[in-house]
């Protein structure tokens, strides 16, 4: 094992591991707000609002994520240029990037997953507290706000810590499409200096060392609200 | 964009079309992942075992064994196994003093989803037992029962509807991971899917076709799955 080359290429890692974490932000917040939506109409939206809901989550759980990612990217990403005036707008040196389609896919998946989280936690609200809050004379949107959705959050938490971490773990096949992430450095490095594992181990110890500090975040925010039984 | 082939002519199973091998893809991903479920089914009993009943090094190995294959990305943890376990072989091999050899791509992603499928089927099947309630086993150990007589009689089919819900998940997990098996270069369904889009120029068409068939491959094992718990489930009451 030579660790050597590390000193050279800590600046590479860093810049790698900062878009592997940007990635998880980004699809983690924006999937989130997503879920939210999707999982309101499935629990209580009209008929075919449900039935749209219901065939995205099946649609983008029931194929992998690298389908979807290429199918951004090769698909979408070969028919995006002849949308006219796009290539001369503001938009087009985000838009070409792999890191957007990467972005994109990403969150359209952890959004499928977490919906369906989302949309059991909501079911589990004791029905008792909603009442409660009808008594009290509040509207449909005060109610799912002050009440519904952040006990159905708080009930999915942990479960929702779990959804990051995996989420953390579908980061690295942002490299399949020229994305700079943590895992493409260690195979920038593995062609520089023919070294196949040191680069590996030290990568996996940034995802394990990610993880480790995703569950104890959300372990302090659990804390935060402690659930009684 | 130009419509010279059609869509049919495109996905039509002989040669000119791409049918054929995107077909040829699914199978292969289907056998590939059903392998690695085997495979995983296996070590995950074996791994249930030695966490239950084990020695505490053996149970401290186990517990480093899943932990760190679900704490690593699963792309990072193929190739790394990948490499590894084709150069380990081939280490061990010259060091036999025998020639080294090509391991058969087939057969190396089998043993590296089934891995991976391994840790996670541990845990599932570690819980599974444990649900299995323990007057149950007095109760065959009073009969006089061997280990093995207990664990087919017994264990097994009280363990199989605690288990089903897991292993119907990580059938889905190890259906859509083998897509990863694309990245070492190994053709199956994701691989075939992007040599046909990058010979045709047709990426939109023919990655939203390999995404149907990964769809369908859902579907039919969720179909399948459900009635199998069914089937464990019978003789027990509906609700919970």
């Amino acid at each position: 094992m030579d660790f050597s080359w590390v000193s050279n290429y800590w600046p590479l890692i860093v810049a790698g591991a900062t878009q592997t974490v940007l990635l998880l932000v980004i699809s983690v917040g924006f999937g989130f707000v997503l879920a939210i939506g999707l999982a309101l109409a499935q629990v209580s939206g009209p008929h075919w609002l449900r039935w749209v809901a219901k065939s995205y989550c099946t649609c983008l759980r029931g194929t992998p994520l690298l389908i979807q990612l290429w199918l951004l990217y090769y698909g979408i990403g070969s028919l995006l240029p002849m949308i006219p005036g796009l290539r001369s707008s503001f938009l087009w040196p985000i838009v070409r990037e792999g890191f957007f389609f990467a972005a994109v896919s990403f969150t359209l998946n952890y959004a499928a997953y977490e919906a369906e989280v989302l949309r059991g936690a909501l079911l589990a609200v004791p029905k008792g507290e909603l009442e409660a809050g009808q008594a009290f004379g509040m509207g449909r949107w005060t109610l799912l706000r002050r009440i519904w959705l952040p006990r159905a959050i708080r009930i999915a938490l942990p479960t929702i810590t779990g959804e990051v971490v995996l989420q953390l773990k579908a980061t690295p096949l942002a490299f399949t499409v020229t994305v700079m992430d943590l895992y493409a450095v260690a195979y920038k490095i593995r062609q520089d200096t023919l070294l196949v594992y040191e680069p590996l181990v030290v990568v996996t110890l940034f995802y394990v060392c990610l993880t480790i500090l995703i569950t104890r975040a959300f372990r302090v925010v659990e804390m935060q609200v402690p659930i009684r039984r | 964009m130009p419509t010279s082939p059609s869509i049919l002519e495109l996905l039509s199973p002989y040669p000119p079309g791409w049918g054929g091998v995107l077909l040829q893809g699914a199978a292969s991903t289907i056998l590939i992942s059903l392998g690695a479920y085997l495979l995983g089914i296996v070590i995950g009993f074996v791994g249930a075992a030695g966490k239950l009943k084990g020695s505490r090094p053996v149970s401290a190995v186990l517990d480093f064994y899943t932990t760190a294959v679900r704490a690593i990305p699963e792309l990072i943890l193929i190739i790394g196994l990948y490499y590894a376990g084709t150069d380990g072989i081939n280490r061990l091999l010259s060091s036999f003093a025998l020639p080294p050899i090509e391991i058969n791509g087939f057969f190396a992603a089998v043993v590296v989803l089934g891995i991976v499928q391994g840790a996670y089927m541990t845990e599932v099947l570690r819980g599974a037992i444990l649900a299995v309630p323990t007057g149950q086993i007095e109760a065959a150990n009073a009969f006089g029962m061997r280990p093995w007589l207990r664990f087919r009689r017994i264990v097994l089919p009280a363990l199989m509807p605690n288990a089903l819900p897991g292993l119907a998940n990580l059938w889905m997990s190890v259906t859509k991971d083998s897509a990863l098996i694309a990245v070492v270069g190994y053709q199956e369904l994701a691989l075939a899917t992007r040599l046909a889009a990058g010979n045709t120029k047709h990426y939109f068409l023919f990655f939203f076709a390999a995404a149907l068939i990964y769809l369908t491959i859902t579907l039919v094992s969720n179909v399948m799955f459900s009635s199998l718990e069914s089937y464990f489930r019978r003789g027990q009451p509906k609700a919970a």
